[in-house]
């Protein structure tokens, strides 16, 4: 069924009762060409690639437990390009495009919404290093502006410019076609477009271990039998280590909680992304009215989606401290999702250490904006056996090389 | 929020700690590159029982063992370095 205005006009006035499920819930085979394993975004975005770049016929997304249930539908939901390095603007800017095309390709409205993402310099230091980043990313070819601080209080008048402010504003740079969009509609979206080109979706499955034929990997062991494949990969985000650990290697990333919050909903107050790195607080307001905001690590290994007391703290304090405007508000929720991080917070793309298996993993706090890209490129993988020239930098190979992508340095931003 | 028993000064708010990742052995220096590589950045990154360093950072400064659950966040044990 495709959604259009006069769509929706039909069925309201039907009372509803006509929509068709999004995506199909298919008989599980026994046999697929490729086997994704994680139905988060990049899982389901590689599938949708596989199927419509690459014309494979026969592919399955494995998800343990809902589609969209891990990071994709527990992230803020911020989208932009602005990193440091050639190889790391190439590909996120290859993702944003994507991003610009999706609602249309995918016929799902993803409400994508450029609003600008504003990121503050509270130092004159952080102002120094601030302007050698937005060098870079100019000549990356990224459309980046530095702001002083006139031009910041411009923008977002709320922020805290009283000259006894902790953290002082010494000004900021803009990437105005960043923004947000809506992730669980991202999923949904690749889901439906994955689905209709035949995918298998196959949610509550839980993959158990990797089948062997030699060194080869063959297909899987799940909680619903054994499922054999021509090409395997895994797109399992903070577990990526423990299905890695079932084909006998180690990876480069820990697995830590990432917390998030909301408030209580309000008027429009706030119409752009704030982030600070040296606060690492950031927060935008959804359509809903809610303030949406995080800020760093919970900071030991964790596979518990909870957030611990501490970090929550820490990032209430430094939003109340930014926007004191805010004191007064309610929180409605809490959450985290488990990430995985890797040490120069980069990805890892490629083919794994044993034959038969792809990786797409460790993109730790900031995969979201990825989620197209992750798939085109995994995609692009598990069908030439190649890597695409924008997944080659981000090989695992780069850390027995030392060619990191040292982005934790870098940009300097999460998220 | 975890209570840390510091092996040298007792149970105290995991404010005062700092993680400091999973004990490995440094390889000779004639090690491979491969060899290297997995010293310095693969990790086992278990779900469940793990064993890791810390430090009482802003106590007494010194680096401990700790076996600890990384789903339940139970602490099953701390004890010195070495023992
Ligand atoms: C609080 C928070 C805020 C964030 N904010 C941002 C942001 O603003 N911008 C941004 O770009 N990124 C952000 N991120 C990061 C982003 O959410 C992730 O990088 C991204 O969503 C990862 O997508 P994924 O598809 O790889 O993983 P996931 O969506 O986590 O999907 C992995 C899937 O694999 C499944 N799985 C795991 N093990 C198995 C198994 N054995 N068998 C079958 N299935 C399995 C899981 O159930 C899960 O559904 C944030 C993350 C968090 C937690
Ligand atoms: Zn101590």
């Amino acid at each position: 069924m495709r959604y259009s205005g006069w769509q929706l006009l039909k069925q309201g006035l039907r009372g509803n009762a006509g929509w068709q499920p999004a995506w199909r819930t298919p008989v599980l085979q026994r046999s697929y060409d490729a086997i994704v394993v994680g139905g988060g975004g990049h899982g389901l975005a590689a599938a949708y690639y596989l199927a419509r770049v690459h014309g494979l016929k026969r592919v399955a997304v494995l998800e343990r437990g809902w589609i969209g249930g891990g990071n994709t539908g527990r992230n803020t939901t911020i989208v932009r390009s602005n990193y440091f390095f050639a190889e790391s603007a190439a590909m996120y800017d290859f993702a944003l495009r994507l991003y610009e095309g999706l609602s249309r390709e995918l016929n799902y409205n993803i409400m994508l919404s450029q609003r600008g993402v504003l990121n503050l310099a509270h130092t004159e230091h952080d102002m120094e290093l601030m302007t050698r980043s937005v060098n870079a990313m100019l000549l990356n070819g990224i459309d980046v502006e530095l702001l002083d601080a006139k031009q910041v209080r411009d923008e977002v008048p709320l922020l805290n410019f009283s000259p006894s402010a902790r953290f002082p504003i010494h000004g900021g740079f803009v990437q105005r076609r960043g923004g947000v969009a809506r992730h669980d509609a991202v999923a949904w979206a690749y889901a439906r477009g994955a689905s209709d080109l035949g995918v298998d979706i196959i949610q509550n499955c839980d993959v158990t271990g990797w089948l062997r034929e030699g060194s080869r990997i063959v297909g899987v062991e799940t909680s619903l039998g054994r499922i054999s494949a021509g090409v395997c990969a895994m797109s399992v985000a903070g577990h990526s280590g423990v299905m890695a650990e079932m084909a006998g290697f180690r990876l480069p990333i820990t697995s830590y909680a990432l917390q998030a919050m909301v408030s209580e909903p309000l008027k429009p107050i706030l119409d752009t992304v704030v982030m600070s790195t040296a606060t690492g607080m950031y927060v935008s307001q959804s359509d809903k009215g809610e303030l949406v905001f995080g800020a760093g690590l919970d900071l030991y290994p964790s596979y518990a989606q909870r957030g611990n007391l501490p970090t929550g703290q820490a990032i209430v304090a430094a939003m109340l401290e930014l926007f004191p405007a805010f004191r007064r508000l309610k929180m409605l929720r809490q959450w985290a999702g488990i990430v995985d991080v890797c040490w120069d917070y980069s990805p890892v793309i490629g083919p794994a250490p044993v034959e038969g298996l792809y990786l797409n993993c460790g993109w730790g706090t900031g995969g979201f904006k990825a989620t197209p890209v992750g798939g085109w490129l995994l995609a692009h993988l598990m069908a030439t056996g190649q890597h695409h020239a924008l997944s080659a930098p981000f090989d695992l190979g780069r850390f027995t090389s030392g060619m990191l992508v040292d982005e934790a340095a870098g940009a300097g931003i999460a998220h | 929020m975890l209570l840390i028993p510091c092996p040298w000064c007792g149970p105290r708010s995991e404010h005062e700690f700092g993680f400091g990742g999973e004990p490995a052995v440094r390889p000779q220096s004639s090690a491979s590159d491969t060899e290297w590589a997995d010293y310095l950045y693969m990790r086992t990154n278990p779900k469940g029982r793990n064993t890791e360093l810390w430090c009482h950072s802003a106590g007494c400064g010194q680096w401990f063992v700790m076996e600890r659950d990384t789903v339940t966040h139970a602490i099953h044990t701390t004890r010195e370095m070495g023992a």
